[in-house]
């Protein structure tokens, strides 16, 4: 039943690349342990904390949930594939001109999911910018600084007002935190 | 991460082919956001993972096929959730894959993986029990139409077979303009499993269909047929008191981590007031 290993051919930053995987391994190992990019972090394991996001054909997952074997011909964007020609993206300049960036363990699967986001809506509202968000975990607690680098960073470095645009009506979560319900 | 073999065919009778060969030991591989998990703490053991992802027959995507809505296996949460003939038509749907996970969970996950999943707490299941969705099986015995209500056996446990595949999912188009909506509680924002769903359907006229999860081994539905509940204009104690005798399904596990059986309980009435307005409101706007 072992298959010992499986090619893949994958475009990793814009960069063609072959290789002899394990099929248990994850996006995760195969970034990490065969290609040296260590940008991408590994933490919980289950897809709960976000340090390991990636763009898989332009869309963030995490990679600890995807096997590599699946990856086959899939056009994949680490941290690492942010910079481009040695320059800081405007998005990873905006991270160092807020200091968003605390203990930094959690900041590239924050920078990749912030570029996910910003590809998609390039001028989200606060309340966006925290959906986009959610699925990256900051342990130092540095939520504030972070949004205020995505903001910045949508608005070219300008400083950004802080009232959000009213949420959408479809899927508007403001009715989900306990604290909203009952008096507490 | 235990060691097992990788299948990826592209043919739905080699896809279940190999589900039959290896029974207990095979498991369909769509988005993985769940299997994955499983796989590395070993909850679950497989000798080889199928990925479907390339079967046609599963194929993403979300059409339709007369009076339904034909939604492909192997479409992921994000984009069920930007559909506009899902956002517009079945609204609850929608709502309900917008909440599942993170983003990164729902470019992944899939609708067929959440259903066969069956967790009592799924953000789709609701929307589609209300819905009256129909899940589409393929395996060695030919194709088989389960209707949703009789998919959902308990946690992790569903009426699908040894060697079958969901290939799609069936949503009835209504010739009436239907308000819907799908409300949970979590224990914070963002990212959480649900201490208690529910989605609510309210057609222009006919019975309101409701369902409920987290509260119990599945999740229900239900179908108000006094009038009570189409009423955009009952009082609320009169809506509570139809609500009431609706939600007699309702048990929830008292050792449950995320909440106690008394707040869940007394959510499910507050969401199932919230959800009604949102629906009446939502019927209004479409059929003004």
């Amino acid at each position: 039943m072992s298959q010992p290993s499986l090619p893949i051919r994958v475009e990793v930053n814009g960069r063609g690349r072959s290789v002899e995987i394990a099929p248990h391994h994850t996006l995760l190992d195969v970034l990490r342990a065969d290609l040296g990019l260590t940008g991408t972090k590994e933490c919980c394991l289950v897809g709960e904390c976000g340090a390991c996001t990636v763009l898989v054909d332009d869309r963030s997952v995490d990679a600890c949930l995807v096997l590599a074997a699946e990856m086959d011909g899939a056009r994949i964007t680490t941290v690492e594939g942010l910079a481009a020609g040695g320059e800081l993206s405007p998005l990873q300049r905006a991270f160092l001109d807020t200091s968003a960036a605390q203990c930094g363990f959690c900041i590239p699967g924050q920078l990749v999911s912030a570029q996910a986001l910003l590809d998609r809506v390039p001028h989200p509202s606060r309340a966006e910018v925290e959906d986009g968000l959610a699925g990256n975990y900051c342990r130092c607690g540095g939520y504030e600084q972070i949004f205020e680098a995505v903001l910045a960073a949508a608005a070219d470095g300008r400083p950004v007002p802080q009232a959000a645009l009213p949420r959408a009506d479809i899927g508007d979560r403001s009715s989900t935190p306990d604290a909203d319900v009952a008096p507490q | 991460m235990q060691r097992f073999a990788y299948e990826r065919p592209t043919e739905l009778r080699d896809a279940i082919a190999l589900l039959a060969e290896h029974g207990e030991m095979a498991r369909a591989l769509s988005g993985g956001t769940d299997l994955i998990i499983r796989l590395r703490d070993r909850t679950i053991s497989a000798g080889v993972v199928v990925d479907v992802k390339r079967v046609p027959e599963l194929a993403t995507g979300i059409r339709r096929e007369g009076d339904r809505l034909v939604i492909g296996a192997n479409t992921v949460m994000t984009d069920i959730a930007e559909d506009e003939t899902i956002r517009s038509r079945f609204t609850a749907l929608a709502e309900g894959a917008l909440v599942v996970g993170s983003v990164q969970i729902r470019n992944r996950a899939s609708l067929a993986g959440n259903i066969c999943n069956a967790s009592p707490a799924a953000d789709t299941s609701p929307a589609l029990l209300a819905f009256s969705a129909v899940v589409v099986v393929a395996g060695p015995d030919g194709t088989r139409r389960i209707p949703i209500d009789d998919w959902f056996v308990r946690s992790g446990v569903t009426t699908i077979r040894p060697g079958e595949l969901v290939t799609a999912v069936e949503l009835p188009m209504a010739d009436v303009p239907v308000g819907s909506t799908h409300v949970r509680r979590t224990r914070r924002r963002g990212h959480d499993l649900a201490s208690v769903t529910l989605a609510v359907a309210v057609p222009r006229d006919g019975p309101v269909t409701l369902s409920y999860g987290s509260v119990g081994p599945r999740p229900w539905v239900v179908t108000d047929s006094s009038g009570t509940l189409a009423d955009a204009n009952a009082p609320a104690e009169v809506r509570v008191a139809t609500l009431e005798r609706l939600f007699s399904s309702a048990a929830p596990s008292p050792t449950s981590m995320r909440a106690s059986p008394e707040y869940r309980l007394a959510m499910l009435r507050v969401l199932g007031l919230r959800a009604l307005e949102t629906a009446h409101r939502r019927l209004a706007e479409a059929a003004a």
